[in-house]
Formats: C-alpha cells, structure tokens, sequence
C-alpha cells in the first residue's frame, strides 16, 4: 500500500527526471576533462608503450646482442632477426626489423631484453603511406633510438627502481 | 644381480654397474656433466650427488657402484642440498653471457640451474677469466665458460685416440688448452662440440647465426663415406645451419665425423646451379626447364640416332640416392645404352665377380674382431668412425695388422705392419697369403719376410677375425689381384672378407644395377675409349677418375655432356647442359650403407632455386624420350620399384666372392711412384665445397705433395717448398711436405684436386723437379 503510494508521488512530482536534471547541471559546471588533440595532449606515463626503438651505448656502439630473446617472446611474431659474427668477434645482428602492423604493443620485447636495447617509446603519431611503411628495420629503429634518446634514458630511469 | 632402490623403485641391475647406469635405466633423471654414456668415469663435475642410506656423506652416482640391497634417494633433502651447493660453486666462475653464448637454449649448465640451483648467487668477488685458445677452423673456444667436466679431453683420448686436448694447472688455475699451442686436427674434432656441457666449444662455422630454439631437427643420412652416419639437419628459414648426430648405436653411435658435420656448407655454397643452364656458342645461357629438357633430350636422340646407342656414357656418382641411380641406369637401359657404371675412381675390373661388394658383416661386429688385417687402407680418413671402433677392439685386445703404402698413425697399437710402395702391394700381401698357407696359385716364387710370418701367425691365432680391403685397395691398378689374394687369406684363416666401402651409396648403386652388363663398359673404358656423349649424375668425373687427365680429355673432346649436377661449377668447362639437381639433404631418398642396410629419409628443405629433385628430372627425361615406366609420383614408388623386398633385395645381392684373376703383378717398379689415395676433404663435391673443411690441417695436407725425407734429401729438394710435379708429360707445381712415414721412391699427392687433373693416373710413375 505505502509502495504503491510512494511511487504516484514520485511519478506524479518528476522526481527521478529532476534527479538526472541534477547530475547534468554538476558537469555543466565542473571542469571539462575532454583534451582538444592535437592540440592539447594527455600526459603519458614513462612505460607508455609507444614505437618502438634500438638503442646505443654512449660511445655510439649498437646495444643489441643478437640474442634473439625479443624474438622469441614475441607473442605476434612481428621481429625478425639475423645474426653473424661481426669484424671484432662480437654477436651482432644482420637483420632486425620489427613488423608493426604485427605488433600488438605487448611490451614483452622491451622486458626480455637482457641490454635494454629495444624500447617502446612514447611515440603513437607514426603513420605510413604505402603498404611496408610500417615495415620497421634496424637502420630505422637505431634512428628513432638516437633521435629520442635523451627522453629514453630519462624514462628508464625513473621507472628503475619498481624494475 | 643386485636388487638396488632408488627413489622407492626397485631396480636390478648387473653386478659392477654404477648408480647412474641403474638410474638411467629406471628412467631416474640424475643431474650431471661430467659423466657421459661413452666415456670413462670422472666424477669431477659432483653434480651427481645423491644420498645413499647408510653412507655419511653424499655420493656421486656416475662413480659408486651398485650394492645388493642399496638404498638410494636422489632428491631427498641430504642430496638436494648438495646438488644446490655444487651448482652455486660450478657458477662462481661462469660468466653471465648467456645471451651472446651459442649455447643458450641447449646448455645443460642453464637448464641444471633452472632445476636443481639455487635463486640467487652469494658470490660478490671477482670472476675468474680465461685466455681463448685457438682450436682451428672448426671448433670456437669462450674457455671462460668451462667448467672442467674434462669430456672433451677424455674424447681425445679414449674415442678419437689422440690426446689433443690436456688439463693443466690445479683448483681454480685449471684449463683445458691444446698442447704446444697445436691446433686440433683429429678427423673426430667436431664432437667434441655436442660434448661439452657448457658454451665453452661451440661450432665456429656456425657461430653466431641462429638459436638452438629457432632451428626444426630433420633427419638425414651422410652422404660421404659407406658408413651411412644419422644426421639432424637443423635448419632454419628453408636453409640447414647446422649439422649433429642422431644416436644409432648400430652405425655412428652418437659421433659424427668432421666429414659428415660440416659438410652442409656446401648446401650453401655460392657454386649452387639454381637454374638450367645451356652452352650457346660457348657462352653459359641461364633457360626454363622445359627449353633445357628438350634441348638435352633432342641432343642425346640426335647422338643416338647417327652413332647408335652405345655411343654414350652414363656415368653417376656413387653418392648419389637409390632412387636416382635406378632410374638412371633405367633410362640407359631402356635408350640401349649398357656403358653404365658408377665405379669411377676404379682401374682394375678384371675377374668375375657375382654380386655387390660390402663390409661382410655388420658394423657393430667391428667392434668385437679378434683379429684384422687391414690392406690398403687409410682407415682414420676414409673411415673416421670405422677407425674409432676398430680403435675399441683394439682396446679389448684385438690385433690390427696393416698392409699399406703408407704407415698412416691409427692412433692405436698395429700388431704387425708391412708398408710397401703401391707397385709392391700385391707382392706383400702375397707373401702374407703365402705365409697363412692359402690356397692360391702363382705364389711359388714369393719370398716371405718375417713380418709376414709374423702377420701370418696373428692373424691364425684369434677367434673373431676380418681381412679389409680400403680404398686404396679398390682403386689400385691391381685392386681383382688384392681382392682375390685377400679372400684366399681370409679363407685359410676363417675370416671374414669385407670391403671398407668409401662412398655412401656404392653399394645400392651396385644393388640397383648402375654397373654395365653384357656388352657394356666400364667407368674406366668408357673414358679410355672417348665416347660422343656422356650424362652425367651428380659426379665430377674429372677429379673423381682413376685418370683424372684420360677423364678431362674424353669429356671436353665429347659433342654432348649433359651434366646432371646441384653445383654449377661441376662440368661447367665440358658441358653443354647443366640440370640443377637437389642436393642430399633436398631430395627424399635412401642410401644403402656398407652392411647392406637400407636407410631412407624425407626432405630437409625445399631444392635452392628452380632445382628439381633428380628423380623427378631423370623421369622427365625418360618422357621426353616417349619410353615406358616413367611414371613414378613419388621416391618411394620409385624405391619399391629399384627393391621390391627392400633390404632382403639388397641382402640377396651381396657377395664378396671374386674368381678367374691370376696374381701377376709380384715385381715392384723402379723408380718415384705416386700414391693417389683420396684426400679426406675431396671425397665428393660436397666436401669438396665446404670453406671450414678445406682450411682444416687434413684440408691443407690434402693439397700438397708428401715425400719422406730420406726422397727430398736425395733429390736436393727442400721441404715446404713449391716443386714441379711431373707424371706422364703434364708438370704442375705443388707445396712439397715431408711425411717420414711413407715409404722411400713414393710420392702421395691425393686423387680428387683440381689442381692435379692434368697429371691423370693416381698410380704410376710420377717425378719431383726443383722449381
């Protein structure tokens, strides 16, 4: 009985409508969260897993081992890689070219590697043009590493100590 | 036998086993390293470490011998804890490189640790480092990363029979080095590789080029000498990167010689015919497969047809499968041609013989002989792994006697030895016959030395016992002589006559009928008397021949050659139509090995470029020519047609037994006479065309001419010099070396060079000029 009356007057003053009037008259007013891209940008966390990058030592030398791990953890097959012995003795590779219309941006890559020597950074406005842009070898991504290497080096740091 | 427990299963095992030998054969996984199936027992590595009630302390299962009653627990907290603390001191020293190690992914030292160590190390101090060592062309060296299990140096001395690889120094100074700086030169070197546990010798050919995970294991057969080794293919993106063994206790047991390990680099070589060539107005011109089938089918009909059928030669290698030899020979047959043969390297084909030549009995009865005489063999090059089970009799006390015209090291005690020039061969052995009392005529005038008494007296004695005959006895100018004086010894004295078959698939060659009937000729006649035609099958005729410079000359005075070949540079200066072939690991087939036994395999790889498999083009061909039986769809079709019973067909054409040959050759010849033996990296165009093999030291020796010192005094040469060859009227000049252990007025330059074509017979008279 007390329900049934209950609901006439609820029904009958539009209370559950001024309710919901309510709700949209707070966001009216409360700050607005919507980013006008490009050109406003949210702000990234130091593991965004962006491009990807082949880095170097300081003294210009390539980092990667030719290990093969990344290769081998990569969970869409995108990286391949060839490997040979260098002039100097060292394992290096021959081949090490990332398909990123494969890559699922994992991150499995960056964790495998046992030199830090591919990255995913905190680039996501690459595009391509033609079938194979996106086809990414090493000379590319020692590029994109030597380009950004300054912002590469300070993510990994600040992230080092939860590693 | 005693009744043993371990981890609560009962065992019984043979009295004088050892834990391990008991573990393994309850399938009990005990870790180790040093500890390997074939080799003694070191118990160095104590990885092994089990607990056994009663005993105080942990024991290592591969040293402590099994007591009746034994009670034994292998992961009881006692042993597991010892086994964590051996492995944080076997990682004290390690270095933590295992992504640039070619190890990584198939290093026992990884996968122990991941089972049996502990998480983390203790150890802060600095790591021990090691100076590399230069082990030569085949095996790489991170010493660094040993751990002193001392396999490989056990290896050089109990399995390849030279002690190459040593042990120095005590505790943490220990390390294994080769002496005197020498390189690694034994003809088994290559194992040592599987062997070590750790990365410390890894393959140098195949250094850096790919991981053990990436790489699919395809089995194979090796396609160099008649013992038919199991091979794992391992390859990677259609390419084999490398090369292991694949246990078969009956053949190769788990080894595999240097010859059937690296040879895969010709699979690779940039001398691969990918596309059909064909000669016009002597420039190579690359055509499709139809334009060249038609050209050398047009061409053979027109030969044919103006000078008849037996105007052409078919010669094959005998490396090459069953399949492709019996359709082959079939097609020879069915075009009228009976000039087949596969046996290029031979001479001497007088005498009747009824069936195939084989070892006679089977390889793993090598290892039980009493009694051997060797003739004419240089068994370590020839044979690596016949050479290492002989090794083993020998062990067990078998007498190894040796007629030869080298006084090659076996790397084992040699009862009795008698070394003579080539020309003087038959005239030893004769006496040796002579001395047993055989049964033969034509011995009345052989004076018998002492040597051959006493090589007559060993080889009486005995129970088990085998008379030999190598390669150099096959390919001797009087090899029917060799082979009836050797059969006639072996019947005086109840031994088994057996040939040390050289090539992998002589015998099915022989089985399936590559050898001329009726009317034919001969490998050697067809090139003594030039034919208009030859086709060719995988073989270089002009390094293989008996006469390489009879052989050469035949084949560039020929108006056709059809070279059937997977290398581009075989034929390509004789040939007018060069078919790409597939190489052995390309092709489905099936070898048919020394003991007769039959081993067929799938292909490894798809053929490099528009090569097709020689069966598929030799049927091609038989179409063309419009003839019946054509028609096979697969190898095995092809091989139930060659041997309808498989190896019972094989078996039933066997036989030894050769007759109507008179021993006459009894004289040496006077003067400097060559020895021709086959160089260990030239046996077919595989080795040939492997980088690794060619720098090895057997490579280089290969290619130089040997003389004993007492010769190069006499004919004021000076060793490691360059000197003039001459034989018959061509001179080239080789790199003269000194071996003492050849006999005096003999020079030994190998059968099979490129450089020595010209110089034609691998026997014979052969003179020495200073430069």
């Amino acid at each position: 009985m007390i329900s049934t009356i209950k609901r006439f007057f609820n029904t009958f003053l539009l209370i559950e409508l001024l309710k919901g009037l309510a709700v949209t008259g707070r966001h009216l007013f409360a700050r607005k969260i919507t980013i006008q891209y490009p050109d406003e940008r949210t702000p990234q966390s130091p593991r965004f897993r962006g491009l990807h990058a082949q880095r170097r030592y300081a003294n210009g030398e390539e980092r990667c081992i030719a290990c093969k791990l990344c290769e081998a953890v990569c969970p869409a097959m995108a990286i391949t890689i060839e490997s040979a012995q260098r002039a100097d003795g060292t394992r290096r590779t021959t081949r090490y070219d990332i398909d990123l219309t494969k890559c699922i941006f994992c991150g499995f890559c960056e964790e495998a590697c046992p030199v830090d020597a591919i990255v995913e950074t905190r680039i996501f406005e690459y595009h391509g043009e033609r079938r194979g842009d996106l086809y990414y070898t090493k000379a590319m991504l020692l590029a994109v590493g030597d380009q950004y290497e300054a912002q590469i080096a300070a993510d990994r740091a600040a992230d080092a100590k939860y590693r | 036998m005693p009744l043993i427990t371990i981890d609560d299963q009962q065992i019984e095992i043979a009295a004088g086993s050892t834990v391990m030998d008991a573990a393994r054969a309850a399938g009990i996984y005990i870790p180790h390293f040093c500890y390997h199936k074939k080799l003694s027992i070191a118990a160095s590595c104590r990885m092994c470490l089990i607990e056994v009630e009663k005993a105080p302390k942990p024991l290592p299962a591969c040293a402590t011998p099994v007591t009746d009653g034994m009670v034994v627990r292998s992961y009881s907290a006692k042993a597991v804890e010892a086994q964590k603390g051996v492995m944080e001191f076997l990682l004290i020293n390690h270095p933590l490189d295992c992504p640039i190690c070619d190890q990584g992914g198939e290093c026992q030292l990884q996968d122990i640790a991941v089972g049996y160590g502990g998480v983390a190390s203790r150890y802060a101090e600095a790591k021990r480092v090691v100076k590399e060592k230069d082990l030569g062309p085949l095996v790489a060296t991170d010493m660094t990363r040993c751990i002193h299990c001392s396999r490989c140096v056990r290896f050089g001395q109990e399995i390849a029979g030279i002690m190459e690889l040593g042990m120095p120094g005590r505790g943490e100074h220990t390390e294994v080095m080769p002496f005197l700086e020498h390189h690694v030169s034994s003809e088994l070197s290559g194992n040592v590789i599987d062997l070590c546990p750790v990365g410390a010798l890894t393959s140098k050919p195949f250094r850096f080029s790919a991981r053990s995970w990436e790489m699919a294991r395809r089995k194979g057969i090796s396609p160099h000498d008649g013992l038919g080794s199991n091979l794992a293919l391992q390859v990677k993106d259609n390419r084999v990167m490398r090369v292991t063994p694949v246990d078969n206790e009956a053949i190769n047991e788990c080894w595999l010689a240097d010859r059937d390990r690296f040879s895969y680099q010709a699979l690779n070589s940039a001398e691969r015919l990918t596309r059909p060539m064909v000669k016009d107005g002597g420039r190579w011109v690359e055509v499709d497969w139809p334009k060249a089938m038609a050209f050398a089918a047009g061409a053979l009909k027109v030969i044919r047809d103006t000078h008849g059928a037996s105007a052409i030669g078919f010669i094959a290698s005998p490396h090459q499968t069953v399949e492709e030899l019996y359709l082959f020979q079939k097609l020879a047959r069915a075009l009228g041609c009976e000039n087949i043969d596969s046996r290029i390297d031979r001479v001497d084909f007088s005498g009747r013989r009824d069936g195939v030549e084989w070892l006679g009995m089977a390889v793993t009865d090598l290892n039980k002989l009493d009694r051997v005489l060797l003739v004419a063999s240089t068994v370590r090059k020839e044979q690596p792994l016949i050479a290492q089970r002989l090794r083993q009799a020998v062990k067990k006390g078998a007498q190894v006697n040796v007629v030869h015209c080298a006084d090659d090291d076996l790397l084992c005690s040699v009862a009795n030895k008698l070394i003579a020039r080539p020309s003087d061969l038959v005239n030893i052995l004769a006496q040796v016959a002579k001395a047993v009392g055989a049964d033969i005529d034509g011995l009345s005038d052989v004076v018998v030395s002492d040597a051959a008494r006493a090589m007559a007296a060993s080889l009486k004695s005995g129970e088990k016992k085998a008379v030999l005959l190598g390669a150099v006895a096959q390919q001797h100018p009087a090899a029917s002589e060799l082979h009836v004086l050797a059969q006639a010894i072996a019947k005086a004295t109840g031994a088994t006559l057996g040939f040390l078959v050289d090539s992998a698939n002589a015998v099915g060659a022989g089985v399936v009928g590559c050898r001329p009937r009726q009317g034919g000729l001969n490998a050697a006649a067809m090139f003594v008397a030039p034919k208009k035609a030859y086709v060719i099958l995988g073989a270089e005729p002009e390094l293989d021949a008996a006469d390489s410079a009879v052989a050469h000359q035949a084949l560039a005075g020929a108006e056709l050659v059809i070279a059937l070949s997977p290398f581009k540079t075989a034929g390509a200066d004789y040939a007018q139509v060069m078919l790409p072939v597939a190489a052995y690991a390309e092709t489905a087939g099936s070898y048919v090995n020394m003991e007769g036994r039959l081993q067929s395999w799938c292909a490894a790889i798809p053929p490099q470029g528009e090569a097709r498999t020689a069966w598929k083009v030799l049927r091609v061909l038989g179409n063309q020519f419009g003839l019946a039986g054509f028609d096979q769809d697969s190898a095995e079709q092809v091989l139930a047609e060659a041997l309808p019973e498989g190896e019972a067909t094989v078996r039933a054409r066997l036989n030894n037994e050769i007759a109507d040959v008179t021993v006459a050759h009894l004289n040496a010849a006077a003067g400097i006479e060559r020895l021709g033996d086959t160089a260990v990296y030239q046996l077919d165009a595989y080795s040939r065309r492997a980088p690794a093999l060619q720098v090895t030291v057997d490579g280089q020796v290969g290619h130089a001419a040997m003389a004993c010192g007492a010769l190069i005094a006499r004919l004021g040469l000076s060793e490691d010099k360059p000197v003039k060859v001459r034989q018959s009227d061509a001179e080239v000049v080789f790199k003269l070396m000194r071996d003492d252990r050849l006999p005096d007025n003999v020079v030994r330059l190998a059968g099979g060079l490129a450089a020595a074509v010209q110089l034609g017979p691998r026997f014979g008279p052969i003179s020495l000029e200073k430069m």
